[in-house]
């Protein structure tokens, strides 16, 4: 116990030092999780509207697929992303295994499918509330489809933060894909896992702090603007 | 009140051997009505008479199965403007009262200049000026049942149809909405709505179509409708003897 609270304090220390080797790493992480969720979101969140207000065939078997693939375990997603990026693998011409463009393409791979899910439910819900409505007031598909996503926009955000929850908890894919190399594409959750192996807990809990703080920020930043778009709007 | 004329008419309404089924019961059944007066038509029946599903078959909400609803011989389809619904219950934007009016008439393509105007004599009329930057959904039931016929109104429509527009009021409500209802058609928009109150039906209506179990039993003008019933079903209704089971 004394051990522990030893580490945290050397911890907290790191930290309000600022260690140079903490903030690459912290940056990193960033980096990779919201470029990921940025391309994440540019694809989930139309796929999960058109999911949600267009018929077309195999449309059943589309949700079937994304809603099993918003719990795929990361290291499968990893190995799959390596397989294909390895230089025997169809894009390994490209180079890009071991680099952090291959850690954004692999949590893009399990960000997307959170955010579609997500999306389609909650356009799906306010669709069935304003369906009939918009239409009786003359609202064609394209303006319907505008309008369900104009008024969902605060779920809608809080579907993309979901989906940089999970990129920047997760550790399988990132380091499969990534390789946690010094200086390179080493991230937060990869280096608690080295750290931790290596016995040095100090560094291991200091980003253990940053990453719950970082999620606790990003969880209260989106309760307290859904609060305010709630009042204002009701 | 006699029935003024309403000019370019989109009247008569006809409605020929209309039927709807759904699970293989007929909710309407072998319909045939003509509508080519102006003034308040309420269709009148129990629960389940197949009022509402005539309403939206005559919005173009839903589609009969045999027969046909015109409006000067054309099928109604939902985005015509010179013709709004009113729903019992209705739903509203998350933004204020007049960002719900600007909505419409932005989906009809109106001009921001002429919006303005539009939306202010809606406001007007229907007592909601002053709550015109208010939250829409935060608005009181009356308040917002009258903001749905704001809604309705702000296209200057020739026809509204209004689906039990007082069935969620309180009294005052009640009277409010009438008193609405009635401003709206001496201003030359034909009414057409749905009531299950025969209080109601005796206050506003020219003319009654009286329905049961999805067939027309009577349509008839107000006066001969409450004075001489010309069926047994009719005046069972009128003396509170008919029910909704078999």
């Amino acid at each position: 116990m004394n051990d522990f609270s030893q580490a945290f304090q050397k911890a907290l220390q790191l930290i309000i030092q600022l260690d140079p080797d903490l903030i690459e790493i912290v940056a990193l992480s960033l980096q990779v999780s919201l470029t990921a969720v940025f391309i994440a979101g540019l694809i989930g969140l139309p796929l999960g509207a058109a999911l949600a207000l267009y018929k077309f065939f195999g449309r059943g078997l589309l949700v079937a697929i994304l809603n099993t693939f918003m719990g795929l375990p990361p290291v499968v997603v990893g190995l799959v992303v390596y397989l294909i990026l390895s230089r025997s693998g169809p894009l390994g011409a490209l180079g890009l295994l071991f680099t952090p463009t291959a850690m954004v393409i692999a949590q893009v791979c399990l960000v997307t499918p959170i955010i579609a899910a997500l999306t389609r439910q909650t356009v799906m819900d306010a669709n069935n509330e304003f369906h009939a409505q918009l239409r009786a007031l003359g609202a064609k598909p394209q303006s319907m489809m505008n309008t369900l996503l104009w008024e969902t926009r605060y779920s809608l955000v809080t579907n993309v933060f979901a989906g940089f929850g999970r990129a920047i908890a997760e550790v399988g894919a990132v380091l499969i894909v990534g390789g946690n190399i010094n200086h390179n594409t080493r991230v937060m959750t990869t280096s608690i896992a080295l750290e931790t192996s290596k016995g040095n807990i100090e560094l291991a809990l200091a980003l253990g702090v940053i990453l719950i703080t970082l999620s606790l920020i990003v969880t209260s930043a989106v309760m307290s603007a859904r609060q305010t778009a709630h009042k204002i709007y009701a | 009140m006699p029935s003024p004329v309403i000019p370019a008419s989109p009247l008569p309404l006809k409605i020929q051997h209309l039927s709807v089924s759904r699970r293989g019961k007929p909710l309407l059944d072998d319909v045939n009505a003509t509508i080519s007066s102006a003034g308040i038509t309420i269709i009148l029946g129990p629960n389940g008479a197949g009022k509402s599903l005539l309403l939206h078959i005559a919005h173009g909400l839903e589609v009969p199965d045999r027969g046909s609803l015109t409006w000067n011989q054309d099928i109604p389809k939902p985005q015509e403007p010179w013709r709004a619904f009113v729903f019992q219950k209705p739903v509203f934007l998350q933004r204020s009262v007049q960002a719900n009016l600007e909505y419409v008439l932005s989906l009809h393509k109106i001009a921001k200049a002429r919006q303005d105007l539009l939306i202010e004599q809606a406001l007007q009329h229907t007592g909601l000026i002053q709550l015109s930057k208010q939250s829409a959904r935060t608005l009181s039931g009356g308040e917002q049942q009258r903001l749905n016929v704001a809604r309705a109104w702000v296209l200057e429509p020739k026809v509204m149809l209004l689906d039990e527009p007082t069935a969620e009021l309180d009294p005052s409500g009640v009277a409010t909405m009438e008193m609405l209802i009635r401003k709206i058609a001496q201003l030359n928009t034909k009414i057409i709505m749905t009531t299950h109150s025969l209080d109601q039906a005796r206050r506003l209506a020219n003319d009654i179509v009286f329905l049961h179990r999805g067939r027309l039993i009577e349509h008839t003008p107000a006066k001969v409708y409450f004075a001489q019933p010309k069926t047994r079903l009719a005046a069972d209704f009128l003396a509170g003897k008919l029910l909704d089971t078999d």
